[in-house]
């Protein structure tokens, strides 16, 4: 290729680069007010713009697209009569964090300036902890889906994180609900723990779980640690089955779980298996197989086939052609809670939309009444227990906070 | 004449930070646009380290990420450790943290650099992927560090330090490059047997970019890990190691302003087209692909871009083969 042809040719691709980029940074680069980050007065029919920080690409991207989904439906359903605050419309971007922390960072910083009045998302534990900060020193409020540990909102020595809040109940809350299932409902004197080390989330149930279980003079006989994306299981699998557990606790993510509870039913292990939130979305069934997953049971925040919760199916399924799982409805209700707080503020100021999700109180939600405290942000709520019968997730029993 | 120059360039640099700034206080760059060139220079300063060991020394190492996290964590452990908050302390303990985050990635890099001795190609990229694994899950299991949840941190380096240690990192390699050490180690890349026979102690030179390399990456960690306000080891996964690979072939494998090019490219494109999630990893696949087809020696091969003085800045002894 003669020297002058590469020359042009380079030249080409290097404008193409550059295209693109100007492409990405130019539209939003501009704030329209960049003395107040964060919020603007606003006048009526001015669109109120709100961040979705969400996992849509990476290892937790079921979790993210499906919470996408359900925010997406409550904003166009208020928006569709006519919005709030006379007439405001919600306009929602979307920014992918890629499932890590350092992402989340970078997208909850384009988020911030493109004048956003709050931040949904992003759904993991660790993904939250790199945009605490930046939303903090904005005055931007965070409202996370499913980021379950107790760190998030309540930093190590007590206080409040001010702009953080959260839509499901928290780790300790779901350790102590499995552990109270497997004495009450099971009859568990042993159990076996086997969770995944990365990332806080297993770990924490697991801790949890067993604080109660033998808090009750229960014992645990066994623990095994995995990590995330193991596939082969076998021998933590043989060391538990020696121990001869009543049930077996795994409160890791779906993949690496319903690969463990193929491999335990190969390894003849009949007992009950139960799991956290982490069961909740993804298919379980398709791949460990509908008969091993008989006899095992899962905590949630939803149980979809809820009679109340019916009309909001027919409208995830009318707009998006599929049916929504925990995650979609948590997507919903983080979205309701703050267009509830806006509503209640009466603008979008950052500090009125603060106390107004501070401040919300009892807010009746389509899963149910949730409670929220101020001093923690953290919110009260059902938690479900279901069974998987024959491949199908079934209602099993509803566990009240106390 | 040779002054003259260096000052031309350096008032340049000044006035291009003189301008951000002020544009950035103002508001004019927004808070994303900043980060952004933040993340520019931490890879600007990883492409470097990489550069010297696979592009100018021939040493083919996938493991960079493993090197950064020592950094990072490094850095990371001395802030916690010390307790540092904001105020007048910080002029002692960032330097502090960042040499120290230095130090302990380019030991680990003459570590990695011995066993080179006997590995060539192939092997030493596996030995090398082998050891960023083996890195993050060390840091995956130490609890002290954080575990797996990561260690959060406070924002004290800005796009101020990290730029200027961009700039002190490129002239750095400009320099190894183009003294008699820099020649040592481009000789044991265009012939390894041949470099020996001329009296150059290969593992010597082979040890030290491996160290000059990791040293780089720790220092780029330590400014990622002093930014981005959280540290996890699965940020310095495999995949990272890979992007600065792919950074410093974009750019040209031997071609300091190529790697500099591709950094860049790489780093804004990423961050540009956040808001396609769903076709990010394609117009970037399809962007590499276009690239090895047309210029399969990377943006710059092994030349350098030059400026227009009477002698350019870049290869002025050395004046590399154009690759053209």
């Amino acid at each position: 290729m003669n020297p002058r042809k590469n020359g042009i040719l380079s030249l080409l691709l290097v404008l193409l680069c550059s295209v693109l980029v100007l492409a990405g940074c130019g539209t939003p680069a501009a704030p329209a007010t960049p003395a107040t980050p964060g919020g603007d007065a606003g006048s009526a029919g001015e669109p109120i713009n709100v961040g979705l920080n969400l996992e849509l690409t990476g290892s937790s991207a079921e979790f993210g697209l499906s919470g996408q989904n359900g925010m997406k439906l409550a904003f166009d359903k208020v928006n569709a009569e006519g919005g709030v605050l006379d007439g405001r419309l919600f306009n929602y971007i979307s920014a992918d964090n890629k499932s890590e922390a350092g992402e989340a960072t970078s997208a909850t910083t384009r988020l911030v300036g493109e004048d956003v009045i709050a931040i949904l998302g992003p759904m993991t534990t660790a993904a939250v902890l790199g945009s605490i900060q930046i939303v903090t020193d904005n005055n931007v409020v965070l409202i996370t889906p499913s980021g379950t540990n107790a760190r998030l909102t309540v930093n190590e020595d007590g206080t409040v994180n001010p702009w953080i809040f959260r839509a499901c109940f928290i780790d300790p809350f779901q350790g102590e609900v499995a552990a109270n299932f497997a004495i009450d409902a099971l009859g568990a004197e042993t159990a076996a723990i086997a969770y995944d080390i990365v990332g806080d989330y297993s770990g924490g149930l697991a801790e949890n779980f067993k604080r109660t279980f033998e808090a009750a003079g229960k014992t645990v006989v066994r623990e095994e640690q995995f990590s995330a994306g193991d596939v082969d299981f076998r021998p933590i699998i043989e060391n538990i089955k020696s121990a001869e557990p009543d049930v077996i606790f795994v409160p890791a993510y779906y993949t690496d779980d319903a690969h463990f509870v193929l491999q335990a039913r190969d390894a003849g292990f009949t007992g009950p298996i139960m799991g956290g939130d982490g069961w909740g979305s993804g298919d379980m069934v398709g791949i460990a197989g509908a008969d091993n997953m008989n006899n095992t049971y899962c905590v949630d925040f939803v149980y979809i086939d809820d009679p109340s919760l019916q009309d909001f199916v027919n409208e995830y399924q009318t707009a998006y052609g599929r049916a929504p799982d925990g995650f979609s409805v948590l997507g919903y209700e983080t979205a309701s809670m703050l267009i509830e707080a806006v509503k209640n503020a009466g603008s979008t100021e950052p500090e009125a939309v603060r106390s107004a999700l501070e401040n919300l109180g009892e807010f009746a939600s389509i899963s149910g009444v949730m409670t929220f405290d101020p001093e923690t942000h953290n919110p009260a709520k059902n938690a479900v227990i279901l069974e998987f019968v024959n491949g199908v997730r079934e209602f099993k029993q509803i566990v009240a906070p106390k | 004449m040779r002054w003259e120059k260096n000052l031309i360039l350096l008032a340049a640099a000044g006035v291009f930070f003189v301008l951000t700034s002020i544009l950035a206080g103002r508001g004019l760059i927004s808070r994303f646009v900043l980060l952004t060139m933040t993340q520019v220079c931490i890879y600007i300063i990883l492409a470097l380290g990489l550069n010297l060991i696979t592009g100018f020394t021939g040493q083919l190492s996938i493991g960079h990420a493993g090197f950064m996290s020592i950094g990072a964590y490094g850095a990371g452990f001395i802030m916690k450790t010390f307790d540092v908050q904001a105020g007048p302390t910080l002029i002692f303990f960032i330097p502090f943290a960042l040499i120290f985050g230095v130090l302990v990635a380019a030991a680990f890099g003459v570590l990695l650099g011995l066993p080179t001795l006997r590995l060539r190609g192939d092997y030493l990229a596996i030995a090398t992927i082998g050891f960023g694994e083996i890195v993050r899950i060390v840091l995956l299991n130490t609890k002290a560090l954080g575990g797996a949840s990561g260690m959060p941190l406070k924002q004290f380096v800005g796009w101020g330090a990290a730029y200027w240690l961009m700039l002190l990192s490129v002239v750095l390699i400009y320099n190894f490059v183009n003294s008699s050490h820099g020649r040592a180690c481009i000789a044991i890349r265009e012939n390894e047997i041949a470099a020996e026979t001329m009296g150059i102690n290969t593992t010597k030179y082979k040890v030290m970019a491996f160290a000059i390399g990791a040293g780089l990456a720790g220092l780029a960690g330590g400014i990622y890990a002093n930014h981005m306000y959280m540290i996890q080891p699965s940020t310095f996964n495999f995949l990272k190691s890979f992007e600065i690979l792919v950074m410093v072939v974009l750019g040209g494998l031997g071609s300091i302003t190529g790697c500099i090019l591709g950094a860049i490219v790489m780093t804004v494109m990423n961050n540009a087209l956040g808001i396609f999630p769903e076709i990010r990893m394609i117009i970037v696949s399809v962007l590499l692909v276009t690239m090895m087809i047309f210029r399969p020696n990377g943006l710059m091969g092994t030349t350098e871009l030059r400026l227009p003085f009477r002698r350019g800045p870049f290869g002025t002894k050395g004046d590399m083969t154009n690759g053209g």
